[in-house]
């Protein structure tokens, strides 16, 4: 059943991402050159939906595990930054590069196979990983309710109104 | 005049996409992330030709290769996205997406060495940093976790000093 819900999980997010056109290397481009800002705003009202249900069913214990990744500055910042560098050269994204060649776009394909080679390096780099930069600034599973002790619904609106105040920008600028 | 469909609201379908997310989280317990698929799929194909190897990679143990939640989620992924496509008529088989074709031309071995390299330097800094934009960015964010935050700046901070440098005084 697992399976079944990754399946359709997977066919809902490709479905939606197509139809806000977020799919191309133009768009991710777009974004990375600062002149299009159609993927933040994909991106970020995703956030802010799921971030008020995550939070609210939480609370009502519907939702019992959370998913906090460990945060380990040294590897946050370099892997960051290398994904980066891959992203502006490749022009999508691990995801979006399945979803691209569902809708024709072909060279994700190459994409798609340098993937699968890094990821198998990254395999082999990772014992030396774990002896230097995984060790760099850990932190454990830390969220920003956390570190600023405050209630999560105090965060949550504050973050939201930040993401509203940037759309009333990317808007009235035409980004 | 030929007009390209413009599809729907980024706005709209980003919000639904959090519907998506959380419903999953409701359901299966699985937040979204992409990026841990192409490392198992490596071990994976890795099995067919040097399986001893993978058994005595430490990576392998913590992330097992086989078709799991996330592998089935990502060919979702290419399934979904046919489907909106061609139910829309924007499906485009296109091997130099338009943009990179009026910087660096239309040879799709040139777009295709380039893209190929930039999979494999991704998806290594994605399995460094412990997630991509939707492990991160996505449920990590989505969560308010430190790292998705850390990540998410410096994939933006990555990403456009290359793009800076890529597309300097081009069109």
């Amino acid at each position: 059943m697992t399976l079944t819900y990754g399946l359709i999980t997977g066919i809902l997010f490709g479905f939606l991402l197509q139809k806000a056109r977020v799919l191309r290397y133009d768009k991710q481009l777009g974004a990375l050159r600062l002149i299009d800002m159609t993927i933040l705003k994909f991106m970020l009202s995703a956030i802010v939906v799921g971030m008020v249900g995550i939070q609210f069913f939480h609370d009502l214990g519907m939702i019992t595990k959370l998913d906090i990744k460990t945060t380990q500055v040294g590897a946050n910042v370099l892997g960051g930054l290398i994904f980066g560098i891959g992203w502006a050269l490749l022009g999508y994204c691990p995801g979006t590069q399945a979803g691209a060649l569902g809708e024709g776009r072909w060279d994700a394909i190459w994409g798609i196979c340098g993937s699968l080679l890094g990821g198998a390096a990254y395999a082999e780099a990772y014992p030396f990983m774990k002896k230097t930069v995984l060790t760099w600034g850990d932190f454990g599973k830390i969220t920003l309710p956390q570190v600023l002790n405050l209630n999560p619904w105090l965060v949550i609106p504050v973050f939201a109104v930040g993401v509203l105040l940037l759309f009333r920008w990317f808007e009235q600028k035409q980004l | 005049m030929h007009s390209e469909d413009k599809g729907w609201s980024p706005y709209l379908a980003g919000a639904l996409t959090g519907v998506v997310a959380v419903g999953s989280v409701l359901v299966a317990d699985k937040f979204l992330g992409a990026s841990t698929t192409f490392a198992t799929s490596a071990g994976m194909i890795e099995k067919l030709f040097a399986p001893g190897h993978v058994e005595a990679v430490d990576y392998f143990k913590k992330h097992i290769p086989k078709i799991d939640w996330q592998f089935m989620f990502v060919l979702g992924i290419v399934a979904g996205s046919f489907l909106s496509a061609i139910t829309s008529k924007s499906f485009k088989l296109q091997g130099t997406p338009d943009m990179w074709a009026r910087r660096f031309g239309a040879d799709p071995g040139k777009r295709g060495m380039v893209a190929f390299v930039g999979g494999f330097i991704a998806l290594f800094g994605a399995r460094l940093a412990g997630g991509c934009p939707s492990g991160h960015g996505l449920s990590g964010v989505m969560q308010l976790s430190i790292s998705g935050l850390i990540s998410v700046a410096f994939f933006l901070a990555g990403g456009i000093a290359v793009t800076s440098l890529l597309y300097k005084g081009g069109e």
